[in-house]
Parts: structure tokens; C-alpha cells; sequence
């Protein structure tokens, strides 16, 4: 080497020389690594194409990776540890901000698992509600799959596409929760509060939006040549190889095994509705995407049929020991505090302060033992393990991350292949490294 | 507890009206179902309790200062996953039976299992953590038990004067049949060694090395026990409960207020 590059340098180490590159002098690096065909090289964690921070340890020979190894952790903000120390009312304000891209699948398995220790059922308003929102966050999920996906494989019209179309839905997340990421609006007991008035107007006005839109994808990707040569046999994972790394969701699906939890094991009342679980056969990164891009029109139908059955009535259980006592409302900078509530318990009802400070600075008892929630998360199966051991806070939450669990296909998915089938091959399994590290 | 008393005693602490806290006049008598093992329950001879929880004194956990509540006598015991008897009800009975009886041909001694717990209508199966990996390949491989996918390995610690306070519970999947059960291994925190399940899940590989991570078990046989979400120089066990949470008090409009672990806690 022969630069004087202070930011291109090479250095001898103990594993090998070491080069920094900083684009525009691979040739160098090349013709100094000639003759010695085996190339060690870090993608990430910050790159444009690893889908956050997301580190890639590749030993290249020539453009193929012979091996490859995920490194994780960059993003480890001790959620879980969190947890321990505040109410199980709290306890949702840190878990939404886990999978940033679903944070109501957090919220609601989070709350279900609360549910089920209580050994609770919440009003039926709340489970439609929850559901609906379940769907749009999903969309918005998919929406964001396909536009980093698009975007790492250098097709931009996807990526815009996109996000302008989550953009729609975080607009009507907005609208009925408050906010358009981190809601906390599912709570333990049901919902935070209700949806506005004008919500049917907002959404149907959304699945009108997205049901013109969507077609567009199938004429911008879905027959495009380019995408196609991309995707197609590339991350490649049959079904044998996804049940043995434990990977779900539209992956698994992709190897043609329709195991969607939303069906095989039915939770707030998904029973109830009429929609498909889309599968291919190839196992394939085209297989995927076309999975999710089905989804999207499958969840949109879900959203309508929610629509049909919400009927007025409570969203949140009757237990005034559970349910939280303040009544929230949305103003101008979001979900706050409701005006007549803080004037009820300051100036009218005494015992209603007390017992509004009594259940949101000590929180309510759960009763000790264990469960294990599993929901279907847009990545896959996203379980809470919950322990109480009878306290006002949790012993432990664990999750079962489908981003972290389905990354370890990474090597078996990419070995052998060319670096740019490794992206497309990272933009099919889609993993959130939020969720991922927690 | 209540057995032990005799009756002529129980009559002079009524008389004297000076219960002592946490005899039998104390309101930790008075416990919901499953804080403590039922009466007269059959229990094998080396029957070990599976303590889940710690104990508790006072209303408002304060140990420091007094407890203002006037509740400071109360004592609640920590919670003891209670075994369950037969009938378990549903599928869980013929579960059962399969599994002992692919146990039995596999050559597993049938107190492999150590206790059945079933609760808010989930099965954990407690195991004897040398017969960790026989029982795991038998519920995989089994005909009548097919538990292909291993959901999910989590760990539990349930504090530092908890006996076996390290916990290892997997969350095994039958897609066959539809069915989720719950496995869990209990070993004490000088030896936390457990087998690694990865050679017959290698969906593990990741979770095994977290748990490693996060509180130090080790699982015997892993390819590579290394730390996962932790830089690799990392002391410690975040996870563990006598791990602090760290923080630092914060000023907020004249008042300091601690970080969240050095708060007054309900709980």
C-alpha cells in the first residue's frame, strides 16, 4: 500500500493486514490482496444496505462469501431489564419501543400476557380495536419492508413509493392513537382511550387510498425484470432449514408452510375473520415479497371487517382496580391528559384522587406464575414470556424476537452467494434491529 | 406451619393479643390458592419445592425505614410453582403419557421430570437438567409428540436468596399437533451449568448465548458460548437481579429524584 491516505491505511494486526477503505481506493486494497484470494470484510453496522445497524462479517473470495457471520447488539437498550423496575402499566411504554416498525404487535402481546396472568378478558370494542390497529401497523410494517428492500437494491421508486404510503398510515395511526410511533395506547385491560368519532371516515378513507395504490407496486416490481433477476432463488431456505433455525413468519411462509398464528392458533378473536395466508413454494427473497405484498391487501380486509363489527361500548375492562383511571384524550401535541378528569379528581372526588394516585404510582398486583404469549408479528411469531411473582412489577419479560431469532438464517441463506444476493437476502428476512437487541 | 401449633398455645396468643408477626394470626395466612403447596398433597420423598418469587414483608417493600402503612408485620411467602396432580386436564394428560412413555423407551428414567405445573392453561414440564437433551430429542423426535419448532429459550432469575435462582425455560412448538408446552431447568447460581439444546434445536445457538449474557448460565456443549448483545469485554450479567440497573438521580423542579431501582417500590 502504498497511499498516504491517513483514512486508507493499512495496518498489521494478529489476524492479518487490515485495511480502513473509504471508498474510491479499492483498487488499491485489490492489488495489494492479489495472490491471496481470501478477503475478511465488515458490512456495517452503519451501511446504507444492512437494514440498521446491523454488522456483517463476510470472507469474500473475489465478489462470492465463502462465510459470513452476523454481529448484534449495537442497538441493546436493556428493555427488558427496564421492565423489572416499573408497573406493569409502564411496562408498555418500553416495550413499544422495541420493534419501532410494530410497535403495536409489542403492545398488544405485552398486554395479552398481562391479560392472561390477571386471567382478565377485555371488552370486546377493545379486541376489534386492537385488531384494527394490529392490521394497519402491519401494513405500515410491509409498507417499510418493501421500501428498505427496494432501496438497498437500488430500485428508489420502491423506496418512495413506499414510505409515501406508510406515510397514509401513520397519518390514520395518528389520527386514532395519537401518535404515529411508540402509541402506548394498548393497554393492559384494553385500550387507552377511544377511537375519535370520525375514525370510519379516516379508514375507509385509508383502504380506498391503498386499494388504488397498491396496484402500483405490481406494476412498478412485481413484473419487472430487474426485480426480478434480483429475488428470484436468491436467499434461498426451505421449509426443513426454517423450522431448525426456528424462523417464522412471511419467510417460513415463503418455504410454503402457511403456519400463520393469526390461524393456527387464533387470538383476539382472528377466528372471526375472513382472510387468507398467503404461501409460495419457491423459498425464495421474490417468494417473499410477493408475500407481503398479498398481506397487505389480506390486512386491508381485516380492516374493513373490523369497521363492520366495532359496536359502541367500553374499551377498557370494568375493574377499577386495572383499569387506568385517567381518562386520556388527544390534543394538539398528542395524547395527554383529559381536562374533566384532572378537574374530577382535583376539585371534585377526593377519593378519586386517591385512588388515581393509589393505581399510577404503585401500579395493581398480579398474581405470581408464568405465561408465554405468542402473536404473529408482521417478522413472525413475537412471544411474551411474562413472570409475576406477585408484585406490582414484572420478574421478568422475555421476548422472543422474531428479528432476532430469524437473523441466524443469515449465514445459511448467503453463504456462497455473491455480496449483492446478501443484501437482497437481508431485505427478504427484514429484521428490525430494535426488536432485535432490545 | 399451622400444624405445629398446639392448641393450648394458639388459646394463650389469642389471650395475650400480641400476635408475633407472621404466625398464624398474621394475614399471610390468609393467601390466595397456590402461595403455598396444598395440604396434604402426595409429594415423593426428595420432593424439592420450585421457589418462583421472593418473600415479602410490609406493605410497601421498605426495608430501610419504617413501614408507615401499618401493615409492617405482614409476611408473605414467596411463591412456590405448585405441582399439579393428575387429572391435568385436555390434552396435557395424554401428553403426559406419551412422553413417559417415549421416555421409558428411550431409557429415561421417568423422574427425569421433576414436577408438572400446569397454570392458566399451560404446561411446564420441570426437568433435571442432565436429562435436559434426551427429553428435548424425545419430544422431537416422537411420533405422538413432534415438537418441531423450539419457540423460544428464555432465562429467569428470581433473586439472590432464592434457592436454584437461575431458571432456563424453553418454549417448544408441536406444528403437528398444535400444541405449546413449557420445559424449564432450575440450577443454583455457584453452578450454573446447563446442557445446550442446540444440537437438537439449532434455533438455540442465539438464545443460549443471550441467556449466557444476560445471566451467566452456561450451556454445556454450545459451539460458540460467547456474548451476543454485550460488547465482549463486558463484566458481568445484566440480567441478573443483583446486577443494578444503573442510573443517576435526576433534578427536576427543585427535587432530586433517585433513578428508578433506588425508588420507593410497591412491590
Amino acid at each position: 500500500m502504498t497511499s498516504a491516505d491517513p483514512y486508507a491505511s493499512a495496518r498489521e494486526t494478529t489476524e492479518g493486514r487490515v485495511y480502513t477503505v473509504t471508498g474510491g481506493d479499492w483498487d488499491e486494497v485489490l492489488e495489494d490482496a492479489a495472490g491471496d484470494e481470501r478477503i475478511v470484510m465488515n458490512l456495517g453496522p452503519q451501511h446504507p444496505s444492512t437494514h440498521g445497524v446491523l454488522r456483517l462479517v463476510l470472507e469474500l473470495e473475489g465478489e462470492t462469501v465463502t462465510q459470513m457471520r452476523s454481529v448484534i447488539g449495537y442497538l441493546h437498550t436493556g428493555i427488558e431489564k427496564n421492565t423489572e423496575y416499573r408497573t406493569w402499566t409502564q411496562g408498555v411504554t418500553f416495550v413499544t419501543r422495541m420493534d419501532y416498525l410494530a410497535p403495536l404487535s409489542n403492545e398488544a402481546a405485552y398486554c395479552m400476557g398481562v391479560e392472561k396472568l390477571l386471567g382478565i378478558e377485555v371488552p370486546r370494542r377493545a379486541q376489534i380495536g386492537r385488531v384494527l390497529l394490529l392490521e394497519l401497523n402491519r401494513i405500515s410494517s410491509h409498507l417499510v419492508a418493501l421500501a428498505t428492500g427496494g432501496m438497498e437494491l437500488g430500485a428508489l421508486t420502491g423506496m418512495t413509493n413506499g414510505f409515501r404510503e406508510r406515510e397514509e398510515a401513520l397519518h390514520l395511526l395518528e389520527h386514532l392513537t395519537g401518535l404515529r410511533m411508540n402509541h402506548a395506547f394498548i393497554r393492559p385491560g384494553g385500550l387507552a382511550q377511544d377511537f375519535p368519532e370520525d375514525y370510519q371516515e379516516k379508514v375507509s378513507e385509508f383502504i380506498k387510498v391503498m386499494d388504488k395504490r397498491l396496484p402500483d407496486y405490481d406494476k412498478l416490481l412485481t413484473g419487472n425484470p430487474i426485480w426480478q433477476a434480483r429475488l428470484k432463488d436468491v436467499g434461498y431456505l426451505p421449509v426443513d432449514a426454517c423450522l431448525a433455525l426456528g424462523i417464522t413468519g412471511p419467510v417460513l411462509r415463503s418455504a410454503g408452510l402457511p403456519w400463520d398464528l393469526r390461524k393456527t392458533e387464533p387470538y383476539l378473536g382472528y377466528e372471526e375473520y375472513d382472510f387468507e395466508v398467503p404461501t409460495t413454494t419457491e423459498a425464495d427473497s421474490y417468494g417473499r415479497y410477493l408475500i407481503r405484498l398479498e398481506e397487505i391487501h389480506q390486512s386491508l380486509k381485516i380492516m374493513k371487517q373490523c369497521l363492520r363489527k366495532l359496536e359502541p361500548g367500553p374499551v377498557m375492562v370494568d375493574d377499577a382496580k386495572i383499569a387506568w383511571p385517567a381518562k386520556l384524550t388527544i390534543g394538539s401535541d398528542g395524547m395527554g391528559n383529559s381536562l374533566e378528569h384532572v378537574r374530577k379528581i382535583m376539585g371534585q372526588s377526593m377519593e378519586s384522587l386517591i385512588h388515581h394516585f393509589k393505581l399510577v404510582t404503585e401500579g395493581f398486583r398480579v398474581p405470581p406464575g408464568q405465561v408465554y404469549v405468542p402473536i404473529e408479528s408482521p417478522r413472525g411469531e413475537l412471544g411474551y414470556h411474562m413472570v409475576s411473582d406477585g408484585g406490582t412489577r414484572p420478574m421478568r419479560v422475555h421476548v422472543r424476537e422474531p428479528s432476532f431469532v430469524n437473523l441466524q438464517a443469515m449465514p445459511a441463506m448467503s453463504e456462497g452467494a455473491l455480496v449483492s444476493d446478501l443484501i437482497a437476502a437481508v431485505a427478504s428476512l427484514d429484521p428490525v434491529m430494535g426488536g432485535c437487541d432490545r | 406451619m399451622r400444624k405445629g401449633v398446639a392448641v393450648s398455645e394458639e388459646d394463650k396468643l389469642i389471650g395475650s393479643g400480641k400476635p408475633d408477626p407472621g404466625d398464624e394470626h398474621s394475614s399471610a395466612e390468609h393467601q390466595d390458592a397456590g402461595l403455598e403447596p396444598a395440604e396434604g398433597a402426595a409429594r415423593p420423598a426428595d420432593y424439592q419445592p420450585v421457589v418462583a418469587g421472593r418473600a415479602r414483608a410490609g406493605m410497601f417493600g421498605v426495608s430501610d425505614a419504617g413501614d408507615t402503612s401499618g401493615y409492617g408485620g405482614l409476611r408473605l411467602p414467596a411463591h412456590v410453582a405448585p405441582p399439579t396432580e393428575r387429572p391435568y386436564g385436555g390434552w396435557f394428560d395424554e401428553l403426559a403419557d406419551d412422553l413417559l412413555e417415549a421416555l421409558r423407551a428411550k431409557g429415561i428414567a421417568e423422574s427425569a421430570i421433576q414436577q408438572v405445573t400446569v397454570d392458566r392453561g399451560e404446561i411446564t414440564f420441570y426437568v433435571h437438567r442432565e436429562h435436559l437433551v434426551g427429553v428435548c430429542w424425545t419430544l422431537r423426535e416422537d411420533p405422538s409428540l413432534r415438537f418441531e419448532l423450539c419457540s423460544s429459550v428464555s432465562a429467569v432469575d428470581y433473586g439472590v436468596d432464592v434457592p436454584q435462582r437461575l431458571h432456563s425455560v424453553y418454549h417448544l412448538t408441536s406444528m403437528t399437533y398444535r400444541r405449546r408446552i413449557r420445559l424449564e431447568v432450575a440450577v443454583d447460581v455457584d453452578d450454573p451449568h446447563i446442557p445446550s439444546v442446540v444440537e437438537v434445536y439449532p434455533t438455540a445457538d442465539w438464545q443460549e448465548r443471550e441467556n449466557w449474557d444476560m445471566f451467566g448460565i452456561v450451556y454445556d456443549g454450545h459451539p460458540a458460548l460467547t456474548r451476543i448483545l454485550m460488547p465482549d469485554d463486558w463484566d458481568g450479567h445484566p440480567q441478573r437481579k443483583d446486577y443494578p440497573l444503573g442510573g443517576i438521580p435526576v433534578e427536576y423542579k427543585g427535587a432530586e429524584i433517585p433513578p428508578p431501582d433506588e425508588r420507593r417500590a410497591y412491590s
